[in-house]
């Protein structure tokens, strides 16, 4: 018919499109990890999010807040699960500001309810500290950044269920630090990244082999490889955490609404039969 | 199809209410004995889909509402704050976010239901009227909803969206001026779309209540187009018949929704609205909601600004003249052959011209955006003009009569079967 | 009937006066509705126009400036950016625009621009690229002495907000 052939045109010229589109972007796009909390019976690693947070409190958290985070999710189920009297203890190494009897400012330990502060006491000064740049709070970092999945990848994804181009994307950042290529002139304070849209980056390389100590097992071996590749995917798991603590509650919870509206339809379609089966003038439906 | 009265109150205190208050007659007149066609296929379940989307949509948000606070510098922190801790805050926010869009998906396979089979044509001329209110209220609420989280997103959605009603002439300035209350989308703007947000969803209610009036004073449209010639023989009644099927498919329906609110629930988002409103720095590309993309890529398909803020509006308000528009007076589009095939392609235009939406507007796609919008004007046109010479296919004497036919295996509809799951009935 | 419609009673006089004065009054609720809609006292008084004293900004300098809380770049360009700016072919810029059309008449030392760049809104650092003018940080856009955009992906030049000399040292923005 030829309604068919219009929308299969259709469909031909999307697709041709969207490959072009994407070609034209000029940044290549990051390559997907494996993730152990993709797909629809995903769980974090706790060993690795422990990890993960040790990257970020030695290196990150230098120019990187995490606002929206509290001590206590440390602990909380689905995450890094420290111990309460772990995170009792990280949280007491913080300076909270407060203000004492007479109402001067001063300071105070940290508790396991306080949110982790910020680091600049605002953003002119952490533009000012970092040549004008602004080194984002990374608490919802690895939900706020994407790139472009194209026709027809972000229909199949709605199946897959991918979501991981954050945290993809946030791996091959770390880990995409090049010399810049001839013609490519960098300003003092910048640097040259792969994966960065534009490529200048205002963020020198952070990580380096060996730069945090990882926990070693009892055999004396190192649990994970002290390399960047790994302090990457650590801390970008951490991350993930970090911005969606609930994750693993709802896709729990996911599975056993998902078999109870099954079962429930299920129920129904045949309730339905059995109804229409007997209509009230005696005729056959 | 509004008749006699079958409600026969059964014992004292009913027959005492009854007399003065005849509710339990209107709820049985209009939810159990109500006559329904009895050849409605699925799509006829949309309806009731709509309205528990309706309910879904204000029972989450008033609870969203009890953990929200609507204030610039505040707002981002309180919806994390609903993320984060709030009991199965995560949960209503996900069902909220989502439920937007699966009322909008619900919405639009109910619209083009009406499209194919004609379901605007007399007497429906009203019902379908109010469905069109419906939708653009509709609109409203989600645009001034998705403010609401004060992310990125929300704030150039927002500013790019309010700065279109500065194109109209004389009077855009003074409009801008109210919807902003200030210079530039700021918090005077997220206090007021916030209380409207609120507000929008009780006024769509009392549509759907009229809606749902003038839908049971004409009766159902149903698959054939041809109207109940016999109450006995056409129709069933709606309890338990129609019923159980709605909730059937109800229930199918919160499949797809549930899959979305636990298994990719920012699918439907943008990453940008989980950054920080920054009035200093604009997102790469502003886009609107999936919702929208179809309006937005007519809105930027037309050079001049103005004219582009008129085309995208006039692509809604074109919807409420449809009933003369369309000349024919068959209504089903399966007794209209050539029809039928404006209208697929009037359907994969208005999906063609949702993925334009979200493109950047340049080069080709910005030549495919216009030939689209020009179809999506043209098919009103060509239903005005083919009204006029098509000949249409024989139509059954009767919805009995189609049933009948189609039990004994005669296949009734040519393409549209696969798509339009019919009933056994 | 037809003796009411010819000649008009005192009754119809009454209807009249009743109907005015409901909409009078309903009007007159309405309008403090609407009106507590537009900008208030407070947005208003934070949105006038600003002076600017050029004199402490020396030859060469940008001064800076929030006015609506937009920043605002205010340039005094030595004669050798002047001639830069000018010197150039308007057909290959990305948005051709002359220099005197961005600058006022006999003061066209004094350049005054907002301060985002036309890209993602980052703000660009002066005296910065092959240029001389701005240098983006975020994503390396170029501005010349003008502030027009000379290397992408920046699509638009600074644009020029409203301005007028209140005298050789004295600029009211707004």
């Amino acid at each position: 018919m030829s309604m068919n052939k219009i929308l299969a045109a259709a469909l031909i010229a999307a697709t041709s499109f969207a490959t072009a589109s994407f070609a034209a972007e000029g940044t290549p796009e990051p390559p997907g990890q494996k993730w152990s909390f993709s797909g629809p019976f995903g769980t974090f690693d706790r060993a690795q999010l422990q990890r993960g947070f040790k990257v970020y409190r030695e290196v990150c958290a230098t120019c990187h807040a995490m606002t929206l985070l509290s001590f206590r999710n440390l602990s909380e189920p689905g995450g890094p699960q420290f111990t309460a009297s772990q995170v009792k203890a990280l949280a007491a190494e913080y300076r909270i500001a407060t203000t004492d009897d007479n109402g001067q400012p001063t300071e105070r330990p940290g508790l396991a309810a306080d949110r982790f502060p910020a680091i600049f006491p605002n953003e002119k000064a952490a533009r000012a500290t970092n040549g004008g740049a602004l080194p984002p709070d990374m608490s919802l970092l690895a939900k706020a950044r994407t790139y472009e999945r194209g026709f027809p990848r972000f229909i199949f994804d709605i199946f897959t269920q991918y979501q991981e181009q954050a945290p993809d994307y946030i791996v091959a950042l770390l880990t995409g630090y090049e010399e810049a290529p001839a013609g490519v002139t960098l300003q003092p304070g910048q640097y040259y990244n792969k994966y960065m849209p534009g490529h200048l980056i205002a963020m020198r390389p952070p990580l380096e082999n060996d730069r945090v100590e990882y926990p070693k097992d009892s055999s004396g071996k190192l649990v994970a490889p002290q390399t960047v590749e790994q302090y990457a995917k650590d801390v970008t798991a951490f991350l993930v955490w970090a911005a969606e603590p609930h994750m693993e509650a709802r896709k729990a919870l996911g599975l056993k609404v998902l078999i109870f509206l099954v079962v429930f339809a299920g129920l129904l379609y045949f309730t339905k039969k059995r109804i229409w089966s007997k209509l009230p003038d005696g005729a056959h439906a | 199809m509004s008749g006699h009265s079958s409600y026969a109150p059964s014992n004292g205190f009913t027959r005492w209410l009854d007399a003065r208050l005849p509710i339990v007659r209107l709820m049985h007149d209009s939810a159990v004995s109500y006559p329904v066609p009895r050849n409605l296929n699925y799509f006829w379940t949309f309806g009731g889909i709509l309205t528990f989307m309706l309910v879904a949509q204000i029972v989450t948000g008033v609870i969203l509402v009890m953990h929200y606070t609507p204030n610039a510098e505040l707002a981002f922190n309180s919806v994390e704050h609903i993320m984060r801790d709030v009991n199965y805050g995560w949960l209503l926010r996900y069902l909220h976010a989502n439920g937007a869009s699966m009322f909008f998906l619900a919405v639009y396979i109910h619209i083009f239901r009406g499209l194919y089979y004609g379901s605007y044509k007399a007497p429906r001329e009203i019902l379908w009227i109010l469905g069109v209110i419906i939708f653009v209220l509709m609109m409203a609420a989600a645009f001034m909803g998705y403010v609401l989280p004060w992310g990125q997103m929300s704030f150039w959605g927002a500013t790019v969206i309010t700065n279109l009603l500065g194109a109209l002439p004389i009077v855009g300035d003074t409009i801008l001026s109210l919807l902003w209350g200030g210079y530039s989308v700021d918090n005077p703007t997220l206090n007021r779309f916030f209380s409207l947000h609120y507000l929008i969803p009780f006024m769509i209610a009392g549509v759907v209540v009229l809606h749902i009036w003038a839908l049971h004073h004409v009766g159902q449209n149903n698959p054939t187009g041809v109207e109940v010639k016999d109450v006995r023989k056409d129709t069933l009644p709606f309890t338990p018949y129609a019923t159980i099927k709605d909730v059937f498919a109800m229930v199918c329906f919160m499949v797809v929704f549930a899959w979305f609110v636990f298994y990719t629930p920012n699918f439907l988002g943008h990453a940008d609205n989980y950054q920080r409103a920054n009035p200093a720095v604009t997102p790469a590309h502003i886009v609107p909601e999936w919702y929208f993309l179809p309006f937005y890529a007519i809105l930027r398909a037309i050079p001049s600004k103005l004219g582009g803020v008129l085309c995208m509006f006039g692509a809604i308000a074109i919807l409420a003249f449809l009933p003369w528009l369309d000349t024919s007076r068959v209504k089903s589009m399966n007794y209209r052959p050539v029809a039928r095939v404006f209208f697929w392609v009037f359907v994969a235009d208005a999906v063609l011209l949702g993925w334009l939406g979200a493109k950047p507007a340049e080069g080709g796609y910005i030549i495919v955006a216009r030939i689209a919008t020009f179809y999506y004007f043209a098919y009103f046109g060509i239903l005005l003009v083919l009204g006029l010479f098509e000949t249409p296919k024989k139509m059954p004497a009767s919805i009995a009569d189609s049933v009948l036919k189609q039990k004994a295996g005669a296949p009734m509809m040519a393409s549209a079967a696969a798509a339009a799951p019919q009933t056994k009935g | 009937m037809a003796t009411t419609t010819a000649e008009p009673t005192r009754r119809d006089f009454l209807y009249i006066a009743t109907g005015a004065v409901a909409a009078v009054g309903t009007a007159a609720v309405i309008w403090p509705l609407v009106s507590s809609m537009l900008p208030d006292a407070a947005t208003i008084a934070a949105g006038a126009p600003v002076d600017f004293d050029l004199a402490p900004v020396a030859e060469g300098q940008i001064a800076t400036l929030f006015w609506r809380g937009k920043l605002i770049f205010v340039r005094n360009r030595t004669q050798k950016e002047i001639d830069e700016a000018r010197n150039v072919n308007i057909d290959t810029l990305i948005d051709p625009e002359t220099d005197q059309a961005r600058v006022k008449d006999g003061h066209a030392k004094w350049l005054i621009v907002f301060g985002n760049c036309t890209h993602l809104g980052c703000v660009p650092l002066g005296h910065q690229g092959d240029y001389g003018g701005w240098f983006c940080p975020c994503h390396g856009s170029q501005y010349d002495t003008s502030g027009r955009v000379r290397v992408g992906p920046a699509p638009l030049n600074l644009p020029v907000p409203p301005y007028a000399f209140l005298s050789d040292t004295k600029i009211r923005i707004g």
